[in-house]
């Protein structure tokens, strides 16, 4: 009697194995991260036209936020040296809201700004007149690393996103994340911009010491 | 036909203990096989990190280059090349294959190509800016520096 039992009770019972599938499908899932298209975006400027050469711009000196990286990627920033480029996203971002002599139009960015923002306005006559004039220069050496520009690039960028998601009230990461899908989300992204171009400016790097 | 009733009593249901491994295995044999990135890496990548990163939307207008040191440098050469699709390029190279990565766009989107450019970190910014001079004359001008996240601690 006991052995016909034992083999009628012979086969596995398989019914748990679609749950085991099931977590390990669900723990790759999780633990998967897809290689995404991540990086910082650039736009090239426009070819040369032999015919056409680009014209002369007159900007005053205190409109332009020099930032020079040589071979040995040290940096000159207006004209001061400085070692790494740690809080240059501070200075660029001051440099920015300046509005050391602001037309009618700044000033009426001026005052839309949030009162975060306005705090940063120094009315320095030795800084940018208002954002619309404010250009970032960044120039770098055949010599210098990718990695110390991609930085410097990096900063600049961070100094804008700030200021951008500061005007709409939304966290930098929030606000670059923005896809623009809708109209509500490509009105937040103009919100941010409006008035304060990016113009952060790639020099074609000189060709010393490389 | 007593017989007959016996008989078809003891084998009426399939064993389905084994389908599960048999799911398994097909599972591991798809796994296995599968090459996810058809084009091999030529040059060495070490993708620089960087804070300020942005996605894009159409994954379909990115095309690649990879630049870098070769890391067969017994055929290739030490200093740093470019490599898009599968092969190394000279600089030269880069306007045509920027056309040719843009006529196999749809009409409608060939003005927004945008060059996700791969470049490893020990890159000095000479071959970057030959590239990024011939990107610009092929009228290719997004460029997406890839990049991935920077842990920051403060």
């Amino acid at each position: 009697m006991a052995k016909s039992k034992s083999r009628m009770s012979q086969e596995v019972n398989a019914g748990s194995m679609a749950d085991i599938a099931f977590l390990l499908l669900i723990f790759f899932l999780v633990t998967t991260t897809i290689a995404s298209d991540k990086g910082i975006l650039n736009v090239l400027p426009p070819k040369l036209d032999p015919n056409n050469p680009p014209p002369e711009i007159d900007k005053n000196e205190r409109n332009i936020f020099t930032i020079l990286v040589n071979a040995n990627d040290d940096l000159l920033v207006e004209g001061e040296y400085r070692e790494s480029a740690d809080g240059l996203d501070e200075d660029i971002k001051a440099f920015v809201l300046n509005f050391g002599a602001p037309d009618e139009d700044a000033q009426a960015i001026f005052n839309s700004l949030p009162q975060s923002l306005r705090a940063e306005a120094r009315r320095d006559p030795e800084s940018s007149d208002h954002p619309g004039e404010a250009v970032v220069s960044i120039k770098t050496n055949r010599g210098t690393s990718y990695e110390k520009y991609l930085e410097v690039f990096d900063l600049a960028k961070k100094a804008y996103f700030d200021i951008y998601a500061e005007r709409v009230n939304l966290e930098t990461a929030e606000y670059r994340a923005l896809p623009g899908n809708d109209d509500a989300e490509k009105a937040l992204i103009e919100k941010g911009k409006e008035g304060i171009p990016m113009a952060i400016s790639i020099a074609e790097p000189d060709k010393i010491g490389s | 036909m007593g017989k007959f009733k016996k008989k078809t009593k003891t084998s009426e249901n399939i064993p389905t203990s084994a389908l599960p491994d048999i799911i398994f295995m097909l599972l591991f044999f798809f796994m296995v096989t599968t090459v996810l990135r058809e084009q091999e890496i030529l040059v060495e990548q070490k993708i620089p990190q960087a804070t300020q990163l942005q996605k894009l939307q159409k994954k379909t207008l990115i095309s690649y280059v990879y630049i870098g040191k070769p890391k067969n440098t017994a055929l290739y050469g030490s200093e740093p090349r470019v490599q898009a699709n599968d092969a190394l390029l000279t600089p030269a190279d880069i306007v045509q294959w920027v056309n040719r990565e843009r006529d196999a766009l749809p009409e409608a989107d060939r003005g927004m190509i945008t060059i996700s450019m791969k470049v490893d970190k020990d890159v000095k910014m000479g071959p970057i800016s030959d590239v990024q001079t011939e990107l610009r004359e092929a009228d290719a001008r997004r460029v997406l520096y890839a990049s991935v996240g920077k842990v920051v601690n403060n």
